[in-house]
């Protein structure tokens, strides 16, 4: 073991009834480095992570964790905490009704006897927020604060616990442009401060952007180990580890078919959220063509998902005005189920709180938001449903062992593959896709664009709410983009650059 | 009907004990209550020198269980879509009161109060459900209000009389009567109509087991080991065809035992094979996904208010039938053993989860542990300990098994 590996993992086989998740794992970090680690959905990058902060204590996997060359054995997150080890999970773990300061300490209250030291905690805590560079007042609320200021707040947390390790478990999913940047920002600024740092991500752009080296894992065993330094690391290397496989294009072609027939126009759309009391949406007009798919590009927060919402039946309840006309029937839709009727269908951008019911199998949700074509008055025909279902199932290659599988004990890809088929079932011909890859491996977005491009040859449009911009460009044949609640321009995709785009996103 | 999902079984039998063993573990949150129940009847049987588990006995603690299982079919459906009904046992009783008034006092025929008690209580459960789906009050809070709400209205409607008796013989019948005894004279000492209720039951459960069966087969989709799935069928048939027999013994099927099944006849119906009730169980699995998916999520609170109202009127109807009054008291904590025999039947409190045959058997186990104690003449104070224990049991046991 050479002097500078701050964390060695050694032989680790962690197994769960029936698979086997890690398989005689190793995996070695660098002091002071930030190392990427990559791989599909299911490859075991979290579940390594789960045992290295002892979430599987010691004694639930085999094999040996060396930190600083010692052994060690940790029984659960304290331990692995103690050891300097911080992790800072992809869904935030802040309380929403607290303070930044509260939740900086929550664990870790800093006391005088009995009683809290609320002045020292907000003295500390004010030096946390500076090291993160985040300018918020420490008594604000963290339910006020952006997903971007939440990472930075969620890090500060770690720090605050004098990390020496720190992992960051998908960290810019949920985030725009410019907080990747900071984020980054920040980052390199730890690593020269001699903190370390593993990122798991997907996004290969980024792991280009910022990585030292990067650890490949497949079916839970790690195959490569690539060093920036030496110019290892480029995204064809990395896809072709992941895969195992060579992808050129992850963007497939497709013949073009789209007609002059519009099938979904919006004129003059106007949306108010009275909860928050703020307008979400300011004078919009788009339109989408039989059998082309229409990109939505723009930041996060930027209005899309809403748009999206207040067409599809408007489940949230804004105040909506404007024209919209679908398949030439002019009038909005007061509930999903009237959309659903007109042939309009939304795949949500967060398939497990809005798209799927995790604890009912493929079958069930499949089926859900039309299962009046299986039944006759009111009983469901469960053989035909059941044929629905493994049909779906072989179409879409849904990798499960029966239809009988729970959802939520699918991966990523594989649960959004099961979002999709249950609104290709409604058989619509107008499909929103809000996110239609996020978190899922690039296995599943090759067969996810494939699928699109074979329903907008077959006459479907598609409206596709992206925030990559390489999907936009790979995937469009007509983008819009949105900044802060405006159509902001309209661009056929052979006027659409990165550049034109970000430039548009960022104008207000 | 299925007592439990034939889950995924790995490889084909190798030796009946592990293939029994490895069934068992699997499905032990379906078969958990079943082995919970024979437990209960074994100890209290041997307790009482055989005296639990007498014709006589059995007989009444049927038709004592009865009002709580309907309260339990209707509970379970409340806590599926993540709600709770706090307010269905003062409504029981006062509903009973209102029975009780509309024919003694008011001298309505039975025909006429039956029908209309069930629709008022249906009616009455939309306030809450207006309360909780149109105002987004916590369930919790709703029919905390409606608990003494309706405590004080059985207070106001006897406040003159006190205990109303009821004398009408039809309707005692329900919580009191028998099926009568067709061809009782071909064999004397047996209810043959009884028998042929129970040989019907056993071939129906067997033809439909082995249709399910078939048809998993015919799709790929994994079954019980076949020595497994006799031993199933043997032991539902043995289990149904002795319950029958001992009945049969005495006065034969009584008709609480009949309106039971029939109630969850229809409601395994609903929740297992219809549109409305996958609907129920997708917007307790997850409301917004299912309000996304066209499923309209305030119908479907209204109505599984309103149905759990009207098998409180169903309940209480029960109650006062099998006093043959309407008492001041009727109702008092009916709603936490329905509560009870949901969580014991196997309900989950996060929602989209629990069967209402579990809410029955889970019924049929508080109403096991209150006789059993009453015939070892334990006095009251033990026996509420005791049964808070066996809950807290239940749920325990439903939070350990819930990851497998």
């Amino acid at each position: 073991m050479s002097d500078n590996v701050i964390l060695e993992m050694r032989n680790i086989t962690k197994e769960f009834p029936g698979v086997k998740a890690l398989d005689n794992i190793s995996f070695a970090v660098k002091q002071g480095e930030i190392h990427c680690l990559v791989g599909e959905n299911g490859a075991g990058k979290s579940t390594l992570m789960k045992v290295l902060s002892g979430v599987y204590p010691h004694g639930t996997y085999s094999g040996e964790i060396y930190l600083n060359g010692e052994l060690q054995r940790f029984n659960g997150i304290r331990d692995s905490e103690h050891a300097g080890i911080g992790i800072i999970y992809q869904e935030l773990a802040l309380i929403p009704e607290l303070t930044v300061y509260e939740n900086i300490f929550l664990g870790n209250e800093i006391r005088k006897g009995m009683r809290m030291d609320w002045n020292e905690t907000i003295r500390r805590a004010s030096e946390m927020l500076a090291k993160v560079k985040l300018d918020v007042n420490p008594a604000a609320k963290v339910i006020e604060l952006s997903v971007g200021r939440q990472q930075l707040i969620e890090i500060a947390k770690a720090l605050s616990k004098d990390v020496r390790l720190l992992i960051l478990d998908e960290p810019t999913s949920a985030l725009n442009e410019d907080d990747v940047d900071n984020l980054f920002d920040l980052m390199r600024d730890l690593r020269s401060n001699g903190v370390t740092l593993i990122m798991i991500t997907h996004k290969l752009r980024e792991i280009m952007r910022i990585a030292d080296s990067v650890t490949v894992i497949r079916d839970g065993k790690s195959i490569v180990t690539l060093d920036a330094a030496k110019g290892e690391v480029s995204e064809q290397v990395m896809i072709k580890h992941m895969v195992g496989r060579e992808i050129d294009n992850i963007y497939p072609s497709r013949t073009h078919k789209r007609s002059e027939e519009v099938v979904l126009e919006v004129h003059d759309w106007n949306v108010f959220d009275p909860v928050i009391d703020r307008k979400l949406l300011k004078n919009s007009s788009f339109n989408i063509k039989r059998g082309e798919i229409v990109g939505f590009a723009g930041l996060m927060g930027s209005g899309r998902t809403e748009l999206a919402l207040s067409i599809f039946g408007n489940p949230a309840h804004y105040k909506v005005d404007g024209e919209l006309t679908v398949n030439g029937q002019q009038g909005h839709f007061h509930h999903p189920q009237e959309a659903m009727n007109a042939g309009v269908a939304y795949v949500s951008e967060d398939r497990k709180r809005n798209g799927l019911i995790l604890i009912q199998d493929v079958r069930e949700n499949t089926t859900l938001a039309n299962l009046r074509a299986l039944a006759s008055r009111g009983v469901i025909d469960s053989n035909r449903e059941i044929q629905v279902a493994n049909e779906y199932k072989t179409s879409l290659n849904i990798k499960t062992p029966t239809i009988q599988q729970k959802v939520g004990n699918l991966s990523g890809g594989n649960q959004q593959k099961v979002s999709l088929a249950k609104w290709l079932f409604v058989q619509p011909n107008i499909l929103i896709l809000d996110e239609p890859t996020r978190g899922i491996d690039v296995g599943a977005k090759f067969e996810i664009y494939t699928l699109m491009n074979r329903l907008v040859e077959q006459g479907m449009s598609i409206l596709m709410i992206s925030s990559e911009l390489p999907e936009v460009l790979g995937m469009s044949d007509r983008v819009y983009v949105v900044s802060a609640g405006e159509i902001t321009g309209e661009l056929p995709i052979a006027e659409a650059t990165q550049e034109r785009i970000m430039q548009l996103a960022t104008m207000n | 009907m299925s007592i439990a999902n034939d889950l995924p079984v790995k490889e084909p039998s190798s030796s009946f004990m592990s293939d029994l063993t490895r069934v068992l573990r699997e499905n032990i949150r379906d078969y958990g209550m079943f082995i919970a129940l024979f437990i209960i009847w074994g100890v209290f049987n041997s307790l009482t020198d055989g005296l639990f588990l007498s014709s006589r006995n059995l007989s009444n603690l049927l038709n004592q269980f009865g009002y709580i299982a309907v309260l339990g079919i209707g509970m379970t459906l409340v806590i599926v879509i993540r709600h709770i009904d706090l307010s269905v046992g003062f409504l029981a009783g006062f509903l009973g009161a209102v029975t009780a008034i509309a024919m003694t006092f008011w001298g309505l025929p039975v025909w006429v109060v039956v029908p209309s008690v069930l629709i008022l209580g249906a009616l009455l459960g939309l306030l809450p459900g207006f309360m909780v789906a149109q105002l987004g009050i916590p369930a919790f809070v709703a029919t905390l209000a409606g608990f003494l709400i309706y405590r004080g209205a059985i207070l106001v409607v006897t406040e003159g009389s006190g205990t109303i008796i009821i004398s009408n013989d039809a309707f005692n019948a329900l919580g009191n009567g028998f099926i009568p005894n067709i061809f009782g004279d071909l064999w004397p000492g047996k209810h043959l109509l009884t028998l042929l209720v129970g040989a019907i039951a056993i071939v129906w459960f067997i033809y439909n087991e082995l249709k399910g069966r078939r048809n998993k087969l015919a799709y790929g989709f994994e079954v019980l080991p076949r020595n497994i799935f006799i031993l199933k069928l043997v032991f539902a048939t043995l289990l149904v065809g002795a319950l029958t027999w001992v009945l049969a013994s005495y006065n034969g099927l009584s008709w609480t035992v009949v309106i039971v099944l029939i109630v969850l006849a229809i409601y395994q119906f609903i929740t297992t094979q219809t549109v409305l009730g996958r609907h129920i169980y997708a917007v307790g699995g997850n409301p917004e996904a299912a309000e996304l998916s066209g499923v309209n999520v305030k119908r479907i609170t209204y109505l599984v208010f309103s149905q759990m109202g009207a098998l409180a009127a169903l309940s209480g109807m029960l109650f006062a039938s099998r006093l043959q009054s309407a008492t001041t008291t009727a109702g008092t904590l009916f709603e936490l053993d329905a509560i009870a025999a949901s969580y014991v039947g196997g309900v989950s409190a996060a929602g989209g989860v629990g069967r209402v045959t579990g809410a029955v058997i889970g019924a049929l186990v508080m109403a096991s542990l209150t006789s059993g104690m009453n015939l070892m003449g334990l006095g009251i104070s033990y026996q509420y300990i005791i049964r808070g224990i066996v809950l807290a049991l239940a749920v325990i046991f439903d939070v350990s098994t819930r990851n497998r």
